[in-house]
C-alpha cells in the first residue's frame, strides 16, 4: 500500500492503539491535520496552549497507564512543549510527542518557525528522533512507542519535517521492534531475590519505601500482599501515593520526606531494613543524605540501573521490574514460609510506629477561617478514594498529599520531580478524557491555576466535568512559607492579591463558579460541585498564612522536623 | 582516578551530542574524546578519557549505557589495554637546532611529515606520557603549534568488544 507520510503516521498511531491525540495545528503539521479526519478512531483534543497538550497527555498516561500522544507544529509550537516534556521526563511518564519541522531542505537555515527541537529536548526526553526519510517513518514511530513505554518509561519526541509528511512510500506496519542497544531488564536476578528475602525474614524493623515505580509497573497488588503477609509497614513517596491503601491503619505510614508524616520519617530513620521499591532516593525524601536510614541495610528494586546507588549506597540492588520482582519474592516467600505469625513478630516495631503516630499525628485546628487541610479532608471523605485527583504545585499539592486518603494507584497525578505549576488543570483534562465517567478534581493554588487557565476552554469544549478547587490563600504560598521561616518574613513578590474573580471567570467560560468564605460553606460547595454535571470552579478563600507541616528544613535529617 | 572508556555506539546522527550532553549536563568531565567508524559502518567507536571516583565512574557508565544509541561501554582498568594518541607538532628549525631536533624525533620514533625553510611538522604516536615528554623536549626549540587527537584505546589479547 503506497501512502503519504502524514497517512503513514496516522495509520501507525491507529495500529499502536492510540485513542487520543492532544494537539494544536500549524503550518508544519497542516498536512497531518488535513488527513486526520480520515482516521475517525483517533480522537483529537484541541488544547489552548501546547504546554497544556503535553500535560493533558501526561495526565491521560498517568491515569490510564497508556502512552500519551501529542501533536504540535514546528518552532513555537514545539518550544511550548518543553516544560511539559521535562515534567514527564522527571516523573518517568510515557509520552510520544510529535512536532512538525520545516522541510528537510530548509533545516538549519533559520527558516520560518524553525527550532532545533531535537537539540533542545535531548536532555529532557528518554530519546528523540528527527525523521529525514519517509521510509524510516513507520519504524521510527513504532520505536518511539516502544521506548516510551518499556523499561523506565519516559517521553520520546519525534520531529517530522513537512516534506517527509508529503512524501510517498510503500507502507508496511512494522510488527516488531528490535533495538540492538536497548534492552531493559525485567526479571530480577534470582540469587539476589533469595538474598533479599533472607534479609527481610531476618529484619526486626523493616520498612517498605514505595515510589512511582510501583505505580508505573502496576505492582500495587503485589506490594500490598508482600506488606500484609510479612506485616511490613509501608511509606510512599509523593509519586508513590496510591500504591498502598492509606486506610490500612496498621501498615500505612503515609508519605515520607520534607513534608512527610512524623511516623513515616521516624520509621525511615530508625528502621533496620529499608526496602526501596521503584523509588529514587530524591533529595526531598532523604533530607541530609548521610543520616538517611543510617542504621538500616538498604535493598533497592529498580528497573533503571542509574537510579541505584546514585544518591545512597545500596547494600542489595536488584535491577528489574517492580511487579515481576515482587511476584518472584512472594513465590520465594511462599516456599520458605516458616509459618510464623508475622503480626506477632513485628509487634514491637508496629507498636513503636503507632506511638509515633499518636505523638504527632497530622493535624490542624479549624476555627473561623477556612483551613485548606479541612477542604482536602472533605474532598477525601466525599469521594471515598474513587476520584482522580490532580494538583498544582506548592502548598495545595502538599496538603493534598498529606490529607487526602489515597486508596488506589493512578488516582493521584502531580508533578513531583520538576514541580511544574500549571500542571494540574491540563492533567485533569487528560485524566477525564481517559475516564469520562469518573470524578476528576484539580486541587489548585491561586497562583498555579493561572499558569494554564486557558485550558478551561478545552474542558468546556469537550464537556469534561472536571472540578477545580482553588485553595485561595492570596499568596504564592509555598514560597511565602520559606520566606516566613528562613527569610525573615520578607514576602518579596509572593503576594498574589490581584487575581481574577474566579466565580466570574467561571461564568465567562459558561460554567459554574462557587465560592466558600466560611468553614460551614465548604461541604455544601463541595457537594454542589460534585453533583453538577459540567466543569466547576470552586474558590475557597482560605487562611492566608497557613503553613505546611511537618517540614524538614533543607539539608536537615528527616527526623528533625518542624512540627508547627 | 583517570579512566579510559571504550564505547560502541550506533552510527546515528546526534549520538555525539547525546554523549557530550550527558557529560556536561551531569557535571562529569571529558579529558579527551575521539570517535570514528568501526569496520561495521553502522557502528562507531568512541574513546573517552575521564576522571572521577568509583561512584562517579559507576554513574557515568550506567548513564552512558542508558542512552538508547549506546551499544556497549567498557571501562579499561590499568594494564589490560593499549592506548595511543597522535600529535602533530610544528617546530621552528634552523641550522643550530636541526641535528638535535632530528635526534629527538628519532629517539621518539617520530616522523617529519612536512618540511619548509624554517619549520618541520612532526608526527608522533604514543600514549599520553610519551606525547607529553616529547613536547617538553621540543618546547625550548620553539613550538609554533600542536594538535593532538584524543586517546584511542583497545583491550589486549584476543577479546573483542562485540
Ligand atoms: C513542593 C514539593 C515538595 C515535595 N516534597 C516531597 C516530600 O516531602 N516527599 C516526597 O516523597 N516527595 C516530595 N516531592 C516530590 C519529589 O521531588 C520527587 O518527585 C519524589 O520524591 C520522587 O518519587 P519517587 O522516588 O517515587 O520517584 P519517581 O520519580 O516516581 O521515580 C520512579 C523510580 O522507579 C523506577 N521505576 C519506574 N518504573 C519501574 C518499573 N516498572 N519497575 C521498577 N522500577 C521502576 C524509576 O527508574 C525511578 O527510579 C516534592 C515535590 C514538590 C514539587
Ligand atoms: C512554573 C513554576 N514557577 C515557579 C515555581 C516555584 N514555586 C513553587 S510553589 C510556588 C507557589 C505556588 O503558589 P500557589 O499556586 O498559589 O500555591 P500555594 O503554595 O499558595 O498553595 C512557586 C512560585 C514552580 N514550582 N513552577
Ligand atoms: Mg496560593
Amino acid at each position: 500500500m503506497r501512502l503519504k507520510g502524514a497517512q503513514i503516521l496516522l495509520e501507525t498511531l491507529v495500529r499502536e492503539k492510540t485513542e487520543v491525540v492532544f494537539g494544536y495545528p500549524g503550518g508544519a503539521v497542516i498536512d497531518i491535520y488535513h488527513e486526520l479526519p480520515n482516521y475517525p478512531s483517533l480522537k483529537h483534543v484541541l488544547v489552548r496552549h501546547e504546554q497544556g497538550a503535553v500535560h493533558a497527555a501526561d495526565g491521560y498516561a498517568r491515569a490510564s497507564g497508556k502512552v500519551g500522544v501529542c501533536l504540535v507544529t514546528s518552532g513555537p509550537g514545539a518550544t511550548n512543549t518543553v516544560t511539559g516534556i521535562a515534567t514527564a521526563c522527571m516523573d518517568s511518564i510515557p509520552l510520544v510527542v510529535f512536532t512538525g519541522q520545516v522541510p528537510t531542505m530548509l533545516i538549519g537555515n533559520d527558516s520560518f518557525q524553525e527550532a532545533d527541537i531535537v537539540g533542545i529536548t535531548r536532555p529532557c526526553t528518554k530519546h528523540n528522533y528527527l525523521v529525514k526519510d519517509v521510509e524510516e517513518l513507520a519504524q521510527t514511530v513504532k520505536e518511539a512507542f516502544y521506548i516510551a513505554e518499556t523499561g523506565r518509561p519516559g517521553p520520546v519526541l519525534v520531529d517530522l519535517p513537512k516534506d517527509v509528511m508529503n512524501a510517498f512510500c510503500e507502507y508496511r506496519y512494522p510488527s516488531v521492534v528490535k533495538l540492538r542497544s536497548y534492552n531493559p531488564t525485567i526479571k530480577g536476578h534470582t540469587g539476589q531475590i533469595k538474598r533479599i528475602m533472607a534479609e527481610i525474614l531476618k529484619a526486626e524493623k523493616p520498612v517498605l519505601y514505595a515510589g512511582g515505580g510501583v505505580i508505573s509497573s502496576n505492582g500495587s497488588k503485589e506490594l500490598i500482599s508482600l506488606a500484609r503477609k510479612l506485616s511490613i509497614p509501608v511509606t510512599t513517596t509523593l509519586m508513590g501515593l496510591g500504591a498502598f491503601p492509606e486506610d490500612d491503619d496498621d501498615l500505612s505510614l503515609g508519605m515520607l520526606g520534607m513534608h512527610g508524616a512524623y511516623r513515616a520519617n521516624m520509621a525511615a530513620t530508625n528502621c533496620d531494613l529499608l526496602i526501596a521499591v521503584g523509588a529514587r532516593f530524591d533529595d526531598r525524601v532523604t533530607g541530609k543524605i548521610d543520616e538517611f536510614a543510617a542504621l538500616a541495610k538498604i535493598i533497592h528494586i529498580d528497573i533503571d540501573p542509574t537510579s541505584i546507588s546514585k544518591n545512597v549506597q545500596v547494600d542489595i540492588p536488584i535491577v528489574g521490574d517492580v511487579k515481576a520482582t515482587l511476584k518472584h519474592m512472594l513465590e520465594v516467600f511462599e516456599k520458605e514460609d516458616r509459618k510464623e505469625d508475622w503480626g506477632e513478630v513485628r509487634k514491637d516495631w508496629l507498636q513503636q510506629i503507632n506511638e509515633w503516630k499518636n505523638t504527632y499525628p497530622l493535624e490542624y485546628v479549624q476555627k473561623d477561617v477556612i483551613k485548606p487541610q479541612f477542604i482536602v479532608e472533605k474532598f477525601s471523605e466525599a469521594t471515598k478514594g474513587e476520584a482522580i485527583i490532580t494538583t498544582e504545585v506548592g502548598q495545595n499539592q502538599m496538603w493534598t498529599a498529606q490529607y487526602f486518603k489515597f486508596i488506589k494507584p493512578r488516582t493521584f497525578l502531580t508533578s513531583g520531580g520538576l514541580g511544574t505549576m500549571g500542571y494540574g488543570l491540563p492533567a485533569a483534562i487528560g485524566a477525564q478524557i481517559a475516564f469520562p465517567g469518573r470524578v476528576v478534581i484539580d486541587i489548585a493554588g491561586d497562583g498555579s491555576i493561572q499558569m494554564n487557565i486557558q485550558e478551561l476552554a478545552t474542558a468546556v469544549q469537550y464537556k469534561l466535568p472536571i472540578k477545580i478547587a482553588i485553595l485561595n490563600n492570596g499568596y504564592l504560598g509555598m514560597v511565602r512559607q520559606w520566606q516566613e521561616l528562613f527569610y525573615q518574613k520578607r514576602y518579596s513578590n509572593t503576594v498574589m492579591d490581584i487575581v481574577p474573580d474566579f466565580v466570574k471567570l467561571a461564568e465567562a467560560y459558561g460554567i459554574l463558579g462557587l465560592r466558600a468564605t466560611e468553614p460551614k460553606e465548604v461541604v455544601s460547595v463541595i457537594e454542589k460541585a460534585l453533583s453538577t454535571p459540567g466543569p466547576v470552579i470552586m474558590d475557597f478563600v482560605v487562611e492566608p498564612e497557613e503553613g505546611v507541616y511537618p517540614m524538614v528544613p533543607a539539608g536537615a535529617p528527616i527526623n528533625k522536623m518542624l512540627l508547627v | 582516578m583517570r579512566h579510559t572508556l571504550s564505547i560502541l555506539v550506533e552510527n546515528k546522527s546526534g549520538v555525539l551530542s547525546r554523549v557530550a550532553g550527558l557529560f556536561s549536563g551531569r557535571g562529569f568531565n571529558i579529558e579527551s574524546l575521539s570517535v570514528a567508524e568501526t569496520i561495521d559502518p553502522m557502528v562507531s567507536h568512541m574513546t573517552i578519557v575521564t576522571r572521577g571516583n568509583d561512584q562517579i565512574l559507576e554513574q557515568i557508565t550506567k548513564q552512558l549505557n542508558k542512552l538508547i544509541n549506546i551499544i556497549k561501554v567498557v571501562d579499561f582498568i590499568n594494564g589490560d589495554f593499549v592506548d595511543r594518541e597522535i600529535a602533530l607538532v610544528k617546530v621552528s628549525v634552523n641550522d643550530s637546532n636541526r641535528s638535535e631536533l632530528l635526534s629527538i624525533i628519532d629517539i621518539f620514533r617520530g616522523k617529519v611529515v612536512d618540511i619548509s625553510l624554517d619549520s618541520y611538522v612532526i608526527e608522533i604516536t604514543g600514549d599520553e606520557d610519551k606525547i607529553k615528554a616529547i613536547i617538553t623536549l621540543l618546547k625550548p626549540m620553539g613550538i609554533k603549534e600542536v594538535t593532538r587527537t584524543g586517546t584511542v584505546a583497545m583491550s589486549r589479547g584476543s577479546k573483542t568488544k562485540n
